[in-house]
């Protein structure tokens, strides 16, 4: 069973609006105000990855059933560049533009499951859900 | 034709208007008329009316500027584009009906109208559409400023201590006017001690935190200090998830911690005294 939304993102402002749908859906599946953060925090940091670096994407939000057991699943696709070397990208600190490095690392982090499939000149599709406990 | 029409419109216009108000009522959706009271609807429907003929009539000058007030007004009452496109779209039906009732239009020059229809609603439409979006760009640039003019104002509240709120997202053309007004105001008010209040901001995530950084270092060359204030809870567990560094900067959960803390650093503090 899945409900689902989603946000293209092609201007910075797209970002604010995946986040805003991403809180709306943690806040009604009845996520508690810290796990909310880190839900719309791990949907900045993905939205802001489309948008920096594949240009346009897309961000889905899901709710899912599991066992009883209710989770939000964030889906951010884009047809962008695609990234040639996943382990370096997990690492903490690993930047190409400058900034912190502790983007996708901290989603992983954030989330209870991550999932990342890339190819090179046809994009990324990365997966992480949260479960509600 | 364009005469023609023009007067079958103007005979008729009671009549034309009534139709058109019916079946702008049956619009599903559409409460702009139901909640408008029956004496400003009347007269809005009779401007339209006008309006529409106008363009058949007028020169072109006196019509683009008819066109611009009544697209403001209808901006105004809150009219959706939508609604507008359609009842544009009724009034020509209606109007093509009524003249083909009335025999004006009629198997001979039934193509000829219906060209002549074309020309006179497209423009119309096109015209409405185009200023209406010149004023919803109108709207967001003036809010872009306004948004702008409450983006970041670094408050002195001591002396040698200023303090700057951040209030909503921050994105880079913020984070820029953030780094510019706090070197500004660092140098225009001899601040020693710089608190950033976060209270305000929805979401830290790696690229806020960058920039906030950034804005700390370049703050430090100039000769002050940066303190973070305003740490929610749920704020410092995403940003300890995220791995953030934060190490060399001070930081409190609340503003009035962060000024006794200011004022320490300053040597100086805040005493109660006995009342005089």
């Amino acid at each position: 069973m899945s409900n689902q939304s989603s946000v293209e993102i092609q201007t910075e402002w797209d970002i604010v609006a995946a986040r805003q749908l991403g809180r709306n859906v943690a806040k009604e599946l009845g996520f508690g105000t810290v796990d909310q953060a880190r839900i719309t925090t791990a949907i900045s940091e993905l939205a802001r990855n489309i948008y920096l670096y594949a240009g346009q994407g897309r961000i889905e939000i899901q709710r899912l059933t599991e066992n009883g057991i209710n989770g939000i699943l964030i889906i951010a696709a884009d047809n962008g560049p695609g990234i040639p070397d996943i382990r370096k990208v997990m690492e903490d600190g690993f930047s190409t533009s400058g900034g912190l490095g502790a983007g996708l690392p901290g989603v992983k982090r954030l989330m209870d499951d991550f999932k990342i499939e890339t190819t090179l000149g046809e994009g990324t599709d990365i997966r992480a859900t949260k479960w509600l406990r | 034709m364009n005469k023609q029409m023009a007067r079958y419109i103007q005979e008729n216009m009671t009549e034309i208007i009534s139709n058109w108000q019916e079946m702008m009522k049956n619009e599903k959706g559409e409460r702009s008329f139901e909640v408008m009271p029956a004496e400003l609807m009347d007269q809005t429907s009779r401007e339209f009316a006008e309006l529409m003929t106008s363009n058949l009539l007028e020169s072109h000058q006196a019509y683009e500027s008819r066109l611009n007030d009544f697209a403001e007004k209808v901006v105004r009452y809150g009219w959706s584009i939508t609604f507008v496109t359609k009842a544009i779209n009724h009034f020509g039906e209606i109007v093509f009906a009524g003249m083909e009732r009335d025999g004006v239009i009629n198997s001979d020059n039934l193509r000829a109208f219906a060209e002549e229809f074309n020309k006179w609603i497209t423009p119309i439409r096109d015209s409405t559409i185009d200023t209406y979006s010149k004023t919803w760009e109108r709207t967001v640039s003036l809010q872009k400023i306004a948004l702008q003019e409450l983006s970041a104002s670094l408050i002195p509240v001591f002396d040698k201590v200023s303090v700057m709120p951040l209030v909503g997202t921050i994105d880079t053309e913020r984070a820029r006017l953030i780094m510019e007004n706090l070197l500004e105001g660092v140098v225009k008010h001899r601040a020693e001690v710089i608190l950033l209040d976060i209270t305000g901001v929805p979401v830290v995530d790696t690229m806020v935190a960058h920039h906030i950084i950034q804005a700390a270092d370049a703050v430090r060359l100039v000769g002050a200090k940066c303190m973070l204030v305003g740490i929610r809870p749920e704020i410092a567990q995403t940003i300890v998830t995220l791995g953030i560094n934060l190490n060399e900067f001070t930081t409190t959960s609340t503003l009035q911690r962060g000024v006794e803390q200011a004022l320490a650093w300053t040597n100086r503090k805040i005493v109660e005294v006995d009342e005089v």
